[in-house]
Order: structure tokens, then C-alpha cells, then sequence
């Protein structure tokens, strides 16, 4: 049967090499109650109206229907603070925050430059000879993962465990229904289960045994919030853990893919990398890793553009909708990493916000930095290469390039 | 002013904030002629913010908070001197070198000046400063620097309050003293004022509110302490005089504009107004020395000392400068502003003073994490947040379309519905400081009823 609704085009697996035609539809139609209930809002101004009014709540206990809550949301509790609403959201994103960013740890993510540099040079002389790369296996996965896990703290060996129960969990998150749906969600819950556990064992460790890591941190600094319980931990590490790469992948992906699209901006930015925070910023916008945000619920009538969205009904943002809103961006289906005012939803906007933000920007500048100049030379095999299920976190499964002349 | 606003001779008259941003929009819009900032100060602009917060906590040096020059203004700079006037048939601005400066077109940005403490021969005491300046920064934080054993500072407005924050967090003793009910008070209403006076208590601040300083006392030329209205006394090293600011207007005594102690008058378009009312066409105004008719708070001439409103009416006035009149803009920019003190971060939207009521909507003042809605006559005109900023963007929306107070329930962090009160935002003839920002038309509320000799009971004054 083919997909009627809107928000089901969207989330089918055919549009997910290009959803922005759909994303322009959506922006025409307005605030648009879909055929299961739910809310789908694309335009810049509504996300942004949603995105800052206190009465949207992220915590998915406010569905009026939990049938609704997405594959992501149920039964995963106890949810780390994206699950939840202020005060408790804010309360568990600040003890999060002490060791990773300012006031109280401002040096962390800059002290990981070097690093994050190190492991790019090693990667890209992994395939230094060859002529066929896979983009995502070769650099955009493993680059990310290692940095997270050190940053946590994960011992380099477990890395291949996290990349099972990672890939585990994304595959979960496809909202494509099918046959198939309910043993890919047990299985995605199975791994988060796992995950989480490994975590928590881990930070035992690091009580005894402490460490430079956040992981360490989290179990032995405790600020006037106080500390995270053991689940509390277990839940916030599972998230950093995943959130911390996962969309980092695609962000370092999608902007290979955008580059190798436009091959002046690519020259420019060889040439020129001062350019470079300009340009992850656009890619931010243009081509951003999470395209919606599926687990917003009012808790009262809320208005927008002279649509009430009823208490408790589901509310779909699409981010990346709201990205090339053409009444906020000129031309906005361009890509130009000069763009002003670029104040774009790659990392959300307001109390969620994306807390790993300052480690994604650092990432992926020093990682285009030291893949374009040896990406000279190279071409995709095909042009949209294939995808990823998710309709959430888009990004390539594989991004292969072959080299059609010398370096 | 000729055919083509973008060649000629601008003067701008003030070399901080507003002069430097006013000047680098003018080149970046395209004005290829000559233009020249006159500062008082003899050094490059810099930025005040850190002077009562990272200055003070020996974070950064007052020598270091220079403003970053976003593109070349290719102007010349004249620091270091005082303008004395405005000669305005003759076009000309007059500076204390008897140099004088040609205009096609004037800007007038010279911000204010820290009010001085009254009596000039306690003023002149060793040990008795004020703070405004970034040389008047680099002496308090070297007294500070050399721990006295009690600093007294004199009004509890936001500059008052950091010093006393600051000097708390390098474990100083301090007396702070307000003529008013409350810290911040003149700035947030008596909800909020309630919340500073807790916080500052609670940080060991010896605060004390209601009275006045009657004297200074001194022994060989140094500061020693102070006498209050309660007949009360300290002994103090240093006493910081916060009172507030006075517009730096006096120059332009002989211009013919409509400049006095509020400030100088312009049009939403920062045209400075003559002495008739009647708006010039060369003159131009911006920053915390101008007073403006802002339509969110029903034209009451507005005048704000705040950060964010130099750099946009700056912004506003230079490109009307050179611009054909139908391309000009007004400057409608919501007022906004932000402190950081006793560890809690205070961020403001709208014009709080400008209320009859006021409402905790987000988090509790328990908590000490909240946004406190602003309304005036059924509408919301502000908002101020403590450790929640990220939600200001919200009620900055609902100020801007007039959205109905007090704001409507169901916010997530807020379990129980939180009653209205009236925002209690005194006369500012009762602060130590002065109002940041001053309404320099009618006073809004309670001062509507003192003119009103037998109330109608009918209309509720308080809802």
C-alpha cells in the first residue's frame, strides 16, 4: 500500500535520499494534524515558537496516548534528561555538564583537539594507497566512536560491543512500521539494557579507580546539585555514549557527501580552512543529522500560525523543514558556508538543546580538515548513496568514493 | 543634508559602544567620507560588562576588555578630549583643544558618567570610588587586590550588587546600603527585590535596606566609615559609590537640542530633537544617552542603560545616516539585559518597571531558578529569568505581540499555578541608584493613582 500521509512520505524509506521536497510541503500546509493523531510542524518560525514555549513538554508520560510515544521513547525509562522536563531535566543536565563544559570544566573539549587530530591522521593513512574508501566505515564511524569512548572513558577494546548495541538501538528507531517492528524494538531495548549496564559497571570501576574521564568525574565530583544515582548515571553515560557519535557519523558524512556535490566550495575550503567553522555550520543546516524531533507533547492547548494542538496529542518538529524555511533563509536549498545569521536547528534550540554541540563543531571541522585534502582525486560511485533506515538520524549507511585520477 | 548621505563629514561624539558600532555600520553600509570619533577617555573602546564581574574578581585586567573592532572604520580618532559643544548653525562640534570639527552629520553617543557622591570633600577621601570607567575598575580591583577589612557600597542597583557579589566571592566583608526597600528593586519590582535582598544575605552580604548614607568619615585624608539615617555606623577601608549614572548631556547646552539630565530626545528613527520638539535632520543619537518612544511600552520616552540597546540603536542610527529617508529604520528592538551575581544568572526582556503586576510563570524563587512574567494593564511587557535563560525567547514573542497577562498555565516546570501580585516597583525618587532604565514620560501603575483624588471603586487599581 502506498504511504498517504504526509508524515508517512517522510518517514518512507523512498524519500530518505531526498525528503526536502516533502519538507517544502510540509512548510505550505502549515500546522497539519495527520491521520493518526499526531502534529507535524515544518516551518522555522512554529519550531521556533515550539521549540522555547515552556508548556511543550519532552517527557512522553504527557502522551495522551502512549501508543503514540515513538519506538525511541517506550520503555526505556529511567530516561536520561532528553526524556524530561525542567526542573528535573535541568537539574540532570547540569551535573552532566560540570565535567564536560564551562563554567566549572571550560578546557575539556579544547583539550581534544590534538587527539581528535591524531586519530583523523591515522585514519586517513589507513587508506592512504587505496582507490575504492567507504567513507563511513573508514573514517566518519570510527573517527567519532573513539573520541566519545575516551572522553567517557570506555577502554578502546569494548569498542566493537558499543558499535553492536549502537547499531542495535538505531534500527529501533526506524518509525517504518513492519512487520518485523516489534523484534527490532525488544531488541533495540535489549541493547540499551546492555549498554547501560556496561556503563554502570564501568563507572564502579572508576570509583575505585578513578581517572581523567567524565565517567570518573561523574562518580566522584559532586557540585550543589548533588550527584547521579547509579540509574540516574547509568541512564545520562547510555545517552552520551550514543548521542556522542552517533550523529556525529552523519554530520562528518552528509558533509563529505555535500562537499564532493559541490566541488567549488570543496577547492575554497581546501584552500582555505579558515573557512571551515562557516561551513559545518551551514552543513549543520543543509544537511543536519536529526531531521525531527518526534516526542514533543503540549501540556495545554497551545496555539501556533491559528492551529490549536490539543493537550497531550502527539508533536513532530522537522528540524530540517524548518532549516530551508525560505522566509528565514535566502536561497535556502543552497549551500554556502559564508551564510550570515545562520541560526539554524542542526542542534535543536532552547532548554535541549544539543549538550554535546561544542564537541560536534570541533569534531567535524578537524575532521573535514584533515579528510578534503586527501579526498583530491576521488568521486562518489553513486549519487545518493544508499541510506540509512531512520528518518531521525539521516545519514548515509555507506558512502563510497573511488579514485578516478592521481593524487 | 545633501543628495548623496553617503559622502560628507560625520562627527560621532562618544568612542565606546555606540560610537564604535555606529561607526563600523557606517562603513560597512557603504559612507566613503570622512569620519571622525571624539572620546573623552584616552584609550580605544572597551567593554564595561567585565568590569563589575571578571575585572573585579581578578579574572581578566581592566586593560584588557578592549572591544574587538569587527571591520576597519578607517576614521580618525580624536581620544583623549572632550567635546565643549556644538555650534549648530555653524555645523560644527567644539572640542576642549579648541580643535573644531566640520559636520555634515553628528552623532551623539556620550553615554553617561558614574554620579559622583554629593559631598565633594567626602568624595575626595582616600578609599571613596565610584565605577564606570575601566581606570576606575583597575583602582577598586587593586583595593580589593590589597583586602581591606570592609568595603561599604553605597546603592543596590545591579552595579552595586555585583561589586558586593564580587567582593563576597573573594571572601571580603561588605556593607551594602540602599535608600530603597530592596537590592534591584528599581530595576525587577518588589518580588524579585525580595529574592536579591534573600540572596545577597545568604552570601554573608551585611545589607542594609531603607536607609541612606549620611556621611563619610575620614582621618588624614582616608576613608574610615560611614553613618547611615538609622544612626548606625561601619568602619570601612573602601566605600564604592554606586548611585547610578548622570547623562553626559552637559555639552550640548548651546545646541539648541533637546538635551537635559534624561537624557537627549530623539525620534524612533534616533533623530535627535531640537528644543521645540521639532526633529532635526543631521543629528543623530544613540546609546544609554538617548530617550527614545518605544510603541511596545506606549511610546513612554525610554531611556536604557544597557548593553544591547547601544549596539542596536547604534546599529539603527548609522544606517539612517545614510540612508534616503524612505529606507530608513526604526529602532523597536525589545530592551533586554542580563548580571551575573551570588552565582545566579538574572536575564531581563521588555521593560520590567513598566507593569502593575507581576507573576512567578516558570520554576519558584525556592528554587532559586524562575522567570517571573512582567504584565501592565492585562498585558505581558516583561519577563526575567534567574538561572533560565533559555526560555526568555517565548516571552520575548509574547511581548512583542501585546499576548494577554498573565500567561496562560500548563508550563512544564511549574506544578502548581502561581497568583498574580502587584509588581511593586517603586517611585525611583526612592532608590540610592537610579532606575537603568528610566521612562521618561509617565510612570506606569501606583504613580497614576496619586493624581487620582477619589478612585471610582469600580475599577479595581489591583486586580
Amino acid at each position: 500500500m502506498a504511504p498517504d500521509t504526509l508524515f508517512q512520505r517522510i518517514t518512507d524509506y523512498a524519500s530518505r535520499a531526498d525528503p526536502y521536497p516533502l519538507y517544502a510541503e510540509l512548510r505550505e500546509s502549515g500546522v497539519t494534524r495527520q491521520a493518526d493523531g499526531s502534529y507535524l510542524v515544518g516551518t522555522y518560525h512554529d519550531i521556533a515558537a515550539l521549540l522555547h514555549d515552556p508548556r511543550i513538554s519532552s517527557d512522553s508520560r504527557n502522551r495522551s496516548d502512549q501508543d503514540t510515544v515513538p519506538l525511541l521513547r517506550r520503555g526505556t525509562r529511567p530516561a536520561a534528561f532528553i526524556g524530561f522536563d525542567d526542573p528535573e531535566h535541568d537539574r540532570l543536565r547540569r551535573i552532566a555538564m560540570r565535567p564536560f563544559g564551562p563554567p566549572h570544566s571550560p578546557g575539556r573539549i579544547d583539550a581534544l583537539s590534538a587527539e581528535i587530530t591524531r586519530i583523523s591522521d591515522e585514519l586517513v593513512d589507513g587508506f592512504r594507497d587505496r582507490d575504492l574508501i567507504d567513507v563511513v566505515e573508514d573514517f566518519a564511524y570510527p573517527l567519532p566512536v573513539t573520541v566519545i569512548c575516551r572522553l567517557l572513558g570506555v577502554p578502546h577494546e569494548d569498542v566493537p560491543r558499543i558499535h553492536g548495541w549502537t547499531n542495535e538501538i538505531i534500527s529501533s528507531l526506524d518509525l517504518t512500521p513492519g512487520k518485523d517492528e516489534e523484534s527490532r524494538r525488544a531488541a533495540g531495548l535489549e541493547a540499551r539494557q546492555a549498554m547501560a549496564a556496561y556503563l554502570g559497571d564501568l563507572s564502579d570501576k572508576r570509583r575505585d579507580d578513578p581517572s581523567d574521564d567524565m565517567l570518573s568525574a561523574l562518580v566522584h565530583d559532586s557540585g550543589p546539585d548533588g550527584r547521579l544515582t547509579r540509574t540516574e548515571l547509568m541512564a545520562t553515560a547510555t545517552l552520551l555514549l550514543i548521542a556522542g557519535h552517533e550523529t556525529t557519523v552523519n554530520l562528518i558524512t552528509n558533509g563529505v557527501l555535500t562537499l564532493l556535490r559541490y566541488p567549488d566550495t570543496f577547492r575554497q575550503l581546501r584552500e582555505n580552512p579558515a573557512l571551515m567553522p562557516g561551513a559545518v555550520e551551514e552543513l549543520l543546516r543543509y544537511e543536519p543529522p536529526v531531521h525531527l524531533l518526534p516526542q514533543r507533547t503540549p501540556l495545554a492547548d497551545v496555539e501556533v500560525s491559528d492551529v490549536t494542538i490539543p493537550e497531550g496529542a502527539p508533536l513532530i518538529l522537522v528540524l530540517a523543514a524548518g532549516n530551508r524555511d525560505p522566509l528565514r533563509f535566502d536561497a535556502p536549498d543552497r549551500f554556502d558556508p559564508a551564510r550570515e545569521n545562520n541560526q539554524h536547528y542542526g542542534f535543536g534550540s532552547g532548554v535541549h538543546n544539543c549538550f554535546g554541540a561544542p564537541l560536534a563543531r570541533l569534531e567535524t571541522q578537524l575532521a573535514l580538515r584533515t579528510l578534503l585534502p586527501r579526498l583530491e582525486g576521488f568521486q562518489l560511485t553513486e549519487d545518493p548513496p544508499p541510506y540509512r533506515r531512520s528518518p531521525i538520524l539521516r545519514g548515509p549507511r555507506h558512502l563510497r568514493i573511488e579514485r578516478v585520477s592521481g593524487p | 543634508m545633501n543628495g548623496e548621505p553617503r559622502s560628507g563629514r560625520i562627527v560621532i561624539v562618544g568612542a565606546s559602544l555606540a560610537g564604535l558600532r555606529a561607526a563600523e555600520t557606517l562603513r560597512d553600509e557603504g559612507f566613503t567620507g570622512s569620519l571622525t570619533l571624539v572620546g573623552e577617555e584616552p584609550q580605544p573602546p572597551y567593554d564595561r560588562p567585565p568590569l563589575s564581574k571578571q575585572v573585579l574578581l581578578g579574572r581578566t585586567r581592566a586593560g584588557d576588555v578592549g572591544l574587538p573592532l569587527r571591520r576597519e572604520v578607517d576614521a580618525r580618532w580624536k581620544l583623549g578630549v572632550r567635546a565643549e559643544g556644538v555650534d549648530p548653525v555653524g555645523r560644527q562640534v567644539i572640542l576642549a583643544d579648541g580643535e573644531r570639527l566640520p559636520f555634515d552629520r553628528l552623532l551623539i553617543a556620550t553615554g553617561t558618567r558614574a554620579r559622583p557622591w554629593p559631598n565633594p570633600s567626602e568624595a575626595r577621601l582616600d578609599g571613596v570610588l565610584t565605577l564606570r570607567t575601566s581606570e576606575d575598575a583597575a583602582a577598586l580591583s587593586a583595593r580589593l587586590d590589597a583586602g581591606p577589612r570592609r568595603v561599604l557600597v553605597i546603592g543596590a542597583g545591579f552595579t552595586g550588587s555585583e561589586i558586593a557579589s564580587a567582593c563576597r566571592e573573594r571572601g571580603l566583608e561588605v556593607t551594602v546600603a540602599e535608600r530603597g526597600p530592596a537590592p534591584l528593586v528599581g530595576a525587577l519590582g518588589g518580588t524579585l527585590g525580595a529574592f536579591a535582598a534573600g540572596l545577597q544575605r545568604a552570601h554573608g552580604v551585611d545589607l542594609r535596606c531603607g536607609v541612606t548614607v549620611t556621611s563619610l568619615k575620614g582621618d588624614h585624608g582616608r576613608l574610615t566609615g560611614a553613618t547611615f539615617s538609622d544612626g548606625s555606623r561601619i568602619e570601612a577601608d573602601v566605600a564604592v559609590v554606586a548611585l547610578g549614572a548622570v547623562r553626559n548631556t552637559e555639552w550640548l547646552a548651546g545646541s539648541d537640542l533637546a538635551a537635559g539630565p534624561r537624557g537627549v530626545a530623539c525620534d524612533a528613527g534616533c533623530r535627535a530633537f531640537n528644543m521645540y520638539g521639532i526633529v532635526t535632520d543631521d543629528v543623530f543619537v544613540a546609546g544609554d544617552v538617548a530617550r527614545f518612544p518605544h510603541p511596545l511600552f506606549e511610546y513612554q520616552m525610554l531611556a536604557l542603560e544597557h548593553w544591547g540597546n547601544a549596539v542596536a540603536q547604534a546599529e539603527v542610527a548609522a544606517h539612517n545616516m545614510v540612508a534616503m529617508a524612505p529606507d530608513r529604520r526604526p529602532h523597536l528592538a525589545v530592551p533586554a539585559f542580563w548580571s551575573s551575581q551570588f552565582g545566579v544568572n538574572i536575564k531581563s526582556v521588555g521593560v520590567p518597571t513598566f507593569s502593575d503586576r507581576v507573576v512567578i510563570a516558570q520554576g519558584s524563587l525556592r528554587e532559586g531558578r524562575l522567570v517571573a512574567v512582567y504584565g501592565y494593564r492585562g498585558r505581558i511587557t516583561a519577563a526575567v529569568s534567574v538561572n533560565r535563560a533559555k526560555w526568555l525567547e517565548h516571552y520575548q514573542h509574547l511581548i512583542e505581540t501585546a499576548a494577554p497577562f498573565p500567561p496562560g498555565r500548563g508550563a512544564a516546570d511549574r506544578s502548581e499555578p502561581a497568583e498574580p501580585v502587584p509588581s511593586d516597583v517603586p517611585d525611583p525618587q526612592l532608590l540610592s541608584h537610579g532606575p537603568t532604565v528610566a521612562l521618561t514620560g509617565h510612570l506606569p501603575d501606583r504613580r497614576l493613582t496619586l493624581v487620582r483624588h477619589d478612585p471610582p471603586p469600580a475599577v479595581a487599581h489591583r486586580p
